[in-house]
C-alpha cells in the first residue's frame, strides 16, 4: 500500500459540482425570496432569477446524467451495506473518541457507504422532486383548466418547498462533514485540483502509472 | 412581420374611428402640390351651410327636429339606447336595471327627484319615472353629445333642457357652474363627432359632483397628465371616450351592468370588434413584450383583469371620490335650527369637499385610493327596492358575481362605496326618498323630515311603504377601468405577492409569497433548523471530547 496523489475528480465533475453549488445557492436565495422568507430581493426579479438558474441547472443535469452514464462513474453511487455500520458508528460514537474514519477511499470508489447513500437519495429523490415540481409549476398555464387545479398547484408548491428545504439541510450537513477527519481545506482541495491522497495497492499503483499516467502524480521526492 | 401587423391594427383602427387618417392624407397632398385646401375638417358636411340650421331656435327639441330632417333614423336609434331609456334588462338575470329602476348608495333613486336627476338625461323633458322616457314623450338631445363649441350644457334641475336667455339668477349647470345662456343656432351649426367634454360633462359628475360616483371618471380626464391616464392624456394617446367606446347605431359597448370581464378573443381581424371596449380588443391577449418577464406577465391574463395591475389607484390627478355616504346623520341641525354645511376635506387640486351637510349626512373622500379586489364575471345584480334585505347585515346594493373556478371570471379592481341609507324597517326593503324638490313640503333637502321624504319618494315610485324606516349599512361596487397608468407605473409583483399584499382576501389562487409560513414552509424550516441544531450539537460534542481526551485527529 502506498499513499499517492490520484485524480479522483475529473474536470467535468468539478465543473459540475461547483456550478451546481452556485446555482443551488442562487435558487435557495431567490426561492426563499419568492416564498417571502426574506426581503433581500423583490418578488419579480427573484422569479426571473429563479427560472433562469433552474433552467441552467436542468441543462447541467442533462449533461451530468450523460457523463455519469457514459463514463461509468454512476457506479460510485451504487449503495452498499458493506461497511455502512462502521461509518454510522464512527459518526455517532468513534468521532468523539478520536478514532480514525473507518473508510478508506479507493480511486474507483470515492464515497464511503453513508455518503453514497446520501448522494444517491439526493440525486434520485430530492433533485427530481424539485425539478419536476418546478417544471409543473412553471407550466401552470398548460394545466390550469384541470379540475381542482388550484388544489393540485398547492400540492406541487408544497412538495417543491419541502424538497428545497431538504436540499438546504443537505447543504448544511454536507459542509459540516467537510470538517470531519481531515481539515476543511484538505477536504475541499480535491474538488478544486481534482487530486486526493489515496491508499493504492501495488497493482493499482502499477496500473495507474502504466495505463493512466495523467491520473497519478509522480511520487514525491522525499 | 407579425409584430408589425399587430402593432398596426390598433393604430389603423384608432385612425379610422377618430377620422385622424384624413388630415394626414390631406397634409401629404398639400405638401405635394400646393393645391387649394380641401374643405371640411373631419366630416364631409359643414353644418353651418345647412339651410335648416339658419334660424333662431327657441328650444332644444326644435334643434332635434331640424337634425332629424337629414339624420332620419337617429332619433329612433337614440331612443333605443341606454342613454335615453335609462333601462336595461339584464340578459343573464332578467332583472330590470338602469337608472330608472335601481336604488344606489348615493342620492338613492331618480323617482321623486326627476327634474334634478334627469338634467343629465340624453333627452328633454322626462319628469316622471313611472313612465318610460318614450311614454313621457321626452325628445332626444342631439347637442349634448355632438356640440363642438363647448358652450352647450344643461341646467342642473331642468329635466335635460339647456339654459336659454334669459337665464334666471342662480341657475347652475350639470357640472355645478353658473349657467350662461346657450346660443342654440351657433351650437347647431357646429356639431360633430363627440369629444371627451360631451361625455364627461355628465359622466364625470355622476352622483351630483366631480368624481363622486365612479372614482375613475373625473374632470381630471379633460386634460390628464400621462401618469393619470396614458390613453386620454395629450402626452399619451390623446384618446376621446369614443376611441374605445366605439358607437354604432347610437349604441355603445362598455356596460357597467353586464361587463365583459374576460375577453379571450383579443384584437380580432382589422375592422372587427367594434362592439367591445375591452383592453384586449386593442392590445390582444398577450400584450406584454416577448421575454421571460413578458411570458410570466401574460400568464396572469387568465386570472387577472388588465385593470388590476394597470390601474394601481383610482381618483388620481387631484380630484377626490366619495367613499362613504352616511345618510343616518342627515337632518342634524344647528342649535338655531339652520342647516349645517362642513367642508373639511381638501383635495390635491385645492378644492374643498363637503364632509357634513344637514341635508345629506356625513361624507368621506379618497384620492389615489387602493381598490378592493374581487372575482368578477361581469354580472351585476341589484338589490332593487322590491327585494327583501337583511338589515342586521351590511347590504350589498349591487352584488357582483364571479368565482375562481369559472373561466369567465377575473380578479377585478373595484371602488367599494360604503353607505348607510334609509330602508323600510317594516317590510325590510330599500326605499325611494324624495330628496330634491325646492317647492314641495316633503323633500328632504328643503324640509329635513325623513318620514315625509320617504313617504313622498315611495309614492312617486309607486311602491308600498310600511311607514317605518331605519338605516342600513351598505356596500356598492364600482368596477375600476379608467385612468390606466403608463406601463412603468403598473403595480409591481410584490404589491400582491407578499404577506398582507393586495390579494390577501382573494380565494382560489395559489400565490407564492402570500403565506411564507404555510405548512410546508414551517415544516421545511424546522427540518433545516433541526439539521443545523444537530450539526452544532455534534460539533460541540467533538470539541468537548477532544479537549477532555487531549487527543486530536490530524
Amino acid at each position: 500500500m502506498a499513499k499517492r496523489s490520484v485524480k479522483v475528480y475529473p474536470r467535468f465533475e468539478r465543473f459540475w459540482h461547483w456550478t451546481q453549488m452556485a446555482l443551488i445557492f442562487v435558487l435557495l436565495f431567490t426561492g426563499l425570496a419568492i416564498t417571502g422568507l426574506h426581503g433581500g430581493l423583490d418578488f419579480g426579479p427573484a422569479v426571473i432569477g429563479h427560472i433562469i438558474a433552474a433552467l441552467a441547472l436542468i441543462v447541467l443535469w442533462v449533461f451530468a446524467i450523460f457523463w455519469h452514464l457514459t463514463t461509468g462513474t454512476w457506479k460510485h453511487y451504487v449503495p452498499t451495506r458493506d461497511g455502512l455500520g462502521r461509518v454510522v458508528r464512527f459518526y455517532v460514537w468513534g468521532i468523539f473518541r478520536g478514532e480514525h474514519h473507518p473508510y478508506r477511499k479507493a480511486y474507483w470508489r470515492k464515497h464511503n457507504p453513508l455518503q453514497s447513500i446520501a448522494y444517491l437519495l439526493l440525486k434520485v429523490v430530492l433533485f427530481p422532486a424539485i425539478w419536476i415540481t418546478g417544471l409543473i409549476a412553471l407550466g401552470w398555464n398548460l394545466w390550469e383548466t384541470v379540475p381542482g387545479a388550484t388544489a393540485w398547484a398547492q400540492v406541487v408548491t408544497n412538495i417543491h418547498l419541502l424538497a428545497a428545504f431538504a436540499i438546504a439541510a443537505f447543504v448544511i450537513a454536507h459542509v459540516y462533514l467537510l470538517t470531519v477527519g481531515h481539515s476543511f481545506r484538505e477536504h475541499v482541495r480535491p474538488m478544486i485540483t481534482g487530486f486526493d491522497t489515496i491508499d493504492l495497492t501495488a497493482e493499482e499503483e502499477a496500473y495507474l502509472e502504466a495505463d493512466e499516467p495523467g491520473r497519478i502524480k509522480p511520487r514525491a521526492s522525499s | 412581420m407579425v409584430y408589425l401587423l399587430r402593432s398596426l391594427v390598433p393604430a389603423v383602427r384608432h385612425a379610422l374611428v377618430s377620422g385622424a387618417a384624413l388630415p394626414v392624407v390631406m397634409a401629404g397632398m398639400a405638401l405635394a402640390q400646393e393645391a387649394p385646401a380641401i374643405p371640411g375638417s373631419d366630416s364631409t358636411a359643414d353644418h353651418s351651410k345647412f339651410e335648416i340650421l339658419q334660424k333662431d331656435f327657441a328650444s332644444g327639441p326644435e334643434v332635434t327636429e331640424a337634425c332629424l330632417s337629414c339624420h332620419t333614423e337617429a332619433d329612433d336609434q337614440v331612443m333605443h339606447s341606454i342613454h335615453f331609456e335609462w333601462e336595461y334588462e339584464h340578459p343573464e338575470t332578467g332583472q330590470l336595471l338602469g337608472k330608472r329602476n335601481v336604488v344606489n348608495a348615493f342620492c338613492g333613486a331618480v323617482a321623486g327627484n326627476e327634474p334634478r336627476c334627469t338634467s343629465c338625461h340624453a333627452g328633454y323633458g322626462w319628469d316622471n319615472m313611472r313612465e318610460s322616457s318614450a311614454q313621457a314623450q321626452a325628445t332626444p338631445d342631439c347637442l349634448v353629445c355632438h356640440d363642438r363649441t363647448g358652450q352647450y350644457t344643461k341646467t342642473a334641475t331642468g329635466a335635460g333642457h339647456p339654459p336659454l336667455a334669459p337665464v334666471p339668477e342662480g341657475t347652475k349647470t350639470i357640472t355645478g357652474k353658473k349657467a350662461k345662456p346657450v346660443d342654440l343656432t351657433e351650437v347647431a351649426q357646429n356639431v360633430g363627432k363627440t369629444r371627451r367634454e360631451n361625455c364627461g360633462n355628465c359622466h364625470f359628475y355622476g352622483g351630483g359632483g366631480d368624481n363622486v360616483k365612479h372614482g375613475d371618471l373625473s374632470s381630471v380626464l379633460y386634460d390628464p397628465e400621462r401618469s393619470v391616464d396614458v390613453h386620454m392624456s395629450p402626452e399619451g394617446e390623446d384618446f376621446t371616450c369614443s376611441s374605445c367606446h366605439v358607437a354604432d347605431q347610437h349604441q355603445w359597448p362598455g356596460s357597467r351592468y353586464n361587463v365583459m370581464a374576460a375577453d379571450t378573443e383579443g384584437t380580432g381581424k382589422p375592422g372587427e370588434r367594434r362592439r367591445v371596449a375591452t383592453c384586449q380588443s386593442c392590445h390582444g391577449n398577450t400584450p406584454h413584450p416577448a421575454g421571460l418577464k413578458g411570458m410570466k406577465l401574460n400568464d396572469h391574463a387568465d386570472t387577472l383583469a388588465c385593470q388590476t395591475c394597470h390601474i394601481p389607484e383610482f381618483a388620481r390627478g387631484g380630484v377626490a371620490t366619495k367613499t362613504v355616504w352616511d345618510w343616518s346623520t342627515a337632518t342634524r341641525m344647528k342649535e338655531d335650527g339652520s342647516p349645517i354645511v362642513e367642508s373639511d376635506y381638501t383635495e390635491r387640486d385645492g378644492d374643498h369637499r363637503h364632509t357634513f351637510m344637514s341635508k345629506k349626512g356625513t361624507f368621506e373622500w379618497a384620492e389615489y385610493a387602493e381598490p378592493v379586489y374581487e372575482w368578477f364575471n361581469g354580472q351585476v345584480e341589484y338589490n332593487t327596492a322590491d327585494r327583501k334585505i337583511d338589515p342586521d347585515k351590511r347590504v350589498e346594493i349591487n352584488p357582483i358575481h364571479g368565482s375562481p373556478d369559472a373561466p369567465d371570471s377575473r380578479i377585478w379592481p373595484f371602488k367599494r362605496m360604503q353607505g348607510s341609507q334609509p330602508y323600510d324597517s317594516g317590510r325590510n326593503e330599500l326605499v325611494y326618498t324624495h330628496v330634491w324638490g325646492p317647492e314641495t313640503d316633503t323633500a328632504l333637502w328643503t324640509n329635513f323630515d325623513w318620514e315625509k321624504a320617504i313617504e313622498a319618494g315611495m309614492a312617486a315610485a309607486g311602491e308600498e311603504y310600511s311607514g317605518e324606516f331605519g338605516f342600513v349599512d351598505t356596500y356598492m361596487y364600482w368596477p375600476i377601468t379608467h385612468m390606466v397608468a403608463p406601463a412603468e407605473e403598473a403595480l409591481d409583483c410584490k404589491a400582491c405577492h407578499a404577506e398582507g399584499g393586495r390579494m390577501e382576501e382573494i380565494t382560489g389562487v395559489n400565490m407564492p409569497g402570500r403565506a411564507p409560513f404555510g405548512t410546508a414552509g414551517i415544516f421545511g424550516l424546522l427540518m433545516v433548523l433541526a439539521t443545523a441544531g444537530g450539526v452544532v450539537v455534534h460539533a460541540l460534542f467533538r470539541i468537548f471530547a477532544s479537549r477532555s481526551k487531549g487527543g486530536h485527529h490530524g
